[in-house]
């Protein structure tokens, strides 16, 4: 018996690359252009512009972070054969349902110069990891990280172990098989991990409020800018632009097709 | 009447069916190598597939006319099917399973009477009670049988029922397979590539090849029970 | 690291009612929600596997948006929608005598909202994943679709179902954003998630960590035993 699988399966690879750079290139164009539209006077995109670039300063570096970590750990999961394995992905994923105030709270416990975990961490670094730019891309990264790791580890799991096996049999070290065929043949997966972290990274609210504080201008991102907005046009563009991204995002992941188990 | 009438045309990708056969009672064996087009043949029969242009008849009626656009649904067809791997119920009892295709009775003691009657006749039992899952493969294939058999088909459909078990277990099914269908009068059409299979079960041989039917004949059973061709409404022999 | 664990809660007998309040209503709202969630999820899900018309896509990207939407902007939407002028708030009047922003119900709301998708993907997998032989030899048994659905395939996609609605449980019980801005942080409607953020805030130290720790302790039990009941994933 026949069945579709979605759009993605009767394009070629060209035309998938092509849709999923389309779709972001026309989601952030349109973010901008529409959000600078909207704004209307250079005034209202002065207000929505700090928060807008703000939000991607912390977005971006926060989706990079994760997603190494996550295709990192997601390898291991998917290969490595300790016990505690299932543990170890529990930990990991608990960002996805834990309330975010939770994790505002810890990171403060963590963080401020005030406790002892915190001031050791502060002095290492160099500068405070709280109510500043670092703490909304801390705070961005933990969202971000449990769905890159596990589109990872799925992604590598369903990489066909005998390429990896004949990669090995002409003699390529473990890490150059990793790094030349399996993640290669997993991008797809990866790369819809990245995506839709990079939507909850954008998104964040609940531990950017905790540990950014909310500070206008340094630490007031996209998403809480909404709430303390005075007037409703620049509220609307600010919504504008946030729909439009995660339009873009959910848009791109569908494209990239469904992992099958 | 015969009990099947089947000729049709159906593509599928790089592969073309073009097969016209008729089966009496008894068992028919489509014979041949693997991609041949056996399988597809049953699940047009079936009614799980459409064929492109043709009829099939069960029993006289039509159950599929690409001409006049009849197509009567799997649901409605009457038939049984014993799969290569059972595909029984994993999370119902070997009882239940063989009591969700009895059709014919109504009331839950009923169907489990005819399915407990059934499940006898093929020696499983001892297991009515006991999940798929702990069964070993030759007593789901008994099981499967039972199923197949249980739902008072007009036509019973085999395919490959014993090619995933290993020949002692293989050998000790084949004659029950060929007692228990031969004994209940439903016409059977079972699918195999095995050669000696094909001799030991069929009344007639059907060889397929490449889409096509090749060879039709029929099998010497000289000191055999042959089909009866009145058993269906006469008594059945134990 | 003591840091995570007060003494104070060592000492306590019995939970407290700063912690028993906000828990009874988080686990009854999202309790409401998930019951929802759950018809309305596998439902879809179902039709979503099952069925062959074109656009099955595209409608369980609209339905996953909530994943990828700021919790702000949904809870703001809904805002608006459930408490501005517009078609949705004169049914609201209409059948329950009130808009339905500032109460119980409008939490239960947000939190359908924010967890619908979770139920979605994971049921949508599973049924997806179901041998559709089984359905086969079901079709042949003569069962109607109806009864191939209830006896064959929802039981075989059940451990994937039931993650399913444990994520989404989960997700309703730890939701913040949405409820916070559809509740207004009213005392008397307020969650695990917006009593610690109060009592992070503006109350006692202790108090906060014992809240963090009990939610601490539930996504994690949910979590596991979502890991546990196998493989299937959603994205």
């Amino acid at each position: 018996m026949e069945r579709e699988h979605g759009v993605v399966r009767q394009l070629g690879n060209e035309h998938r690359a092509a849709a999923i750079a389309v779709t972001v290139l026309v989601g952030l164009g349109l973010g901008y252009g529409v959000a600078h539209l909207l704004a209307g006077s250079i005034a209202y995109w002065g207000v929505v512009s700090g928060p807008f670039f703000l939000t991607l300063r912390v977005a971006i570096p926060a989706t990079l972070i994760a997603g190494v970590a996550g295709i990192a750990s997601g390898y291991a999961l998917a290969k490595g054969r300790f016990p505690g394995r299932d543990v170890l992905e529990t930990i990991g994923s608990l960002p996805i349902i834990l309330p975010p105030t939770v994790i505002g709270f810890y990171l403060l416990e963590v963080l401020s110069p005030g406790t002892q975990v915190g001031g050791f961490l502060t002095r290492v670094v160099g500068h405070e990891l709280v109510y500043n730019v670092a703490g909304c891309i801390i705070a961005a990264t933990i969202a971000a990280f449990p769905f890159c790791m596990r589109a990872a580890r799925s992604a590598i799991e369903g990489v066909d172990p005998m390429i990896e096996q004949a990669a090995r049999a002409i003699g390529l070290p473990n890490w150059r098989v990793a790094l030349l065929v399996t993640l290669p043949l997993a991008r797809r997966g990866i790369a819809a991990g990245l995506t839709i972290g990079c939507a909850r990274a954008l998104g964040e609210y609940g531990a950017t409020l905790m540990v950014g504080g909310d500070i206008n201008g340094k630490t007031r991102t996209l998403s809480l800018a909404i709430l303390d907005s005075f007037t409703t046009p620049e509220r609307n563009a600010m919504l504008l632009i946030l729909v439009l991204m995660a339009v873009a995002a959910m848009t791109g992941v569908g494209l990239l097709g469904r992992s099958r188990t | 009447m015969t009990a099947l009438d089947v000729d049709v045309t159906r593509t599928i990708g790089e592969f073309d069916l073009d097969v016209a056969f008729s089966v009496e009672s008894g068992i028919s064996v489509l014979f041949g190598p693997s991609g041949a087009g056996k399988s597809l043949t049953l699940a047009l029969i079936a009614g799980l597939l459409r064929p492109d242009t043709g009829k099939i008849a069960i029993n006289g009626r039509i159950v599929s006319d690409r001409a006049s656009n009849v197509h009567v649904s799997t649901q409605e067809r009457r038939i049984g099917m014993v799969f290569q791997d059972g595909l029984l119920l994993p999370h119902r009892s070997v009882l239940d399973n063989v009591a969700l295709a009895v059709r014919q009775a109504s009331g839950r003691q009923a169907r489990r009477a005819v399915a407990h009657s059934w499940l006898e006749r093929v020696g499983a039992e001892d297991f009515a009670d006991r999940r798929p899952g702990s069964l070993s493969g030759g007593q789901r294939q008994r099981v499967a049988l039972a199923r197949g058999l249980a739902g008072d088909p007009a036509l019973v459909l085999l395919d490959e029922p014993l090619s995933a078990l290993d020949s002692a277990v293989r050998r000790e099914l084949r004659n029950l397979i060929r007692e228990v269908i031969i004994s209940s009068g439903v016409p059977a059409v079972l699918v195999t590539h095995d050669a000696e299979e094909a001799e030991q079960l069929g009344d007639v041989v059907i060889a397929y090849s490449d889409g096509r039917v090749t060879a039709m004949r029929d099998v010497e059973r000289p000191d055999d029970v042959g089909p009866q061709p009145e058993s269906r409404d006469g008594n059945r022999s134990q | 690291m003591t840091a995570l664990i007060p003494h104070s809660w060592l000492n306590s007998v019995g939970i407290p009612p700063w912690v028993w309040n906000p828990l009874s209503i988080s686990l009854h709202a999202a309790g409401e929600a998930t019951i929802i969630v759950a018809i309305g999820g596998i439902a879809l899900g179902y039709i979503l596997a099952q069925g062959h018309f074109p656009g099955r896509g595209v409608i369980e990207t609209i339905f996953s948006m909530p994943m990828a939407l700021p919790p702000t902007v949904v809870g703001y939407y809904l805002l608006t929608r459930l408490g501005g002028p517009g078609p949705i708030r004169t049914a609201e009047v209409h059948l329950f005598g009130h808009p339905l922003t500032f109460t119980f119900t409008g939490i239960v709301i947000a939190q359908v909202v924010e967890s619908f998708p979770y139920c979605l993907r994971f049921s949508r997998a599973a049924i997806a994943n179901v041998d559709p032989r089984f359905e086969q030899a079901a079709r042949v048994m003569g069962l109607s679709r109806w009864r191939i659905a209830l006896l064959v395939t929802l039981p075989l996609a059940r451990r994937g179902i039931v993650a399913g609605v444990a994520m989404a449980f989960g997700r309703a019980l730890g939701d913040f954003g949405a409820t916070m801005i559809i509740s207004g942080s009213v005392p008397m409607a307020t969650t695990m998630p917006i009593a610690l953020y109060n009592a992070a805030f503006f109350g006692s130290h202790d108090q906060a960590m014992v809240l963090a720790l009990v939610q601490l302790g539930a996504a994690f039990v949910i979590l596991y035993g979502v890991s546990r009941l196998g493989k299937i994933r959603a994205w």
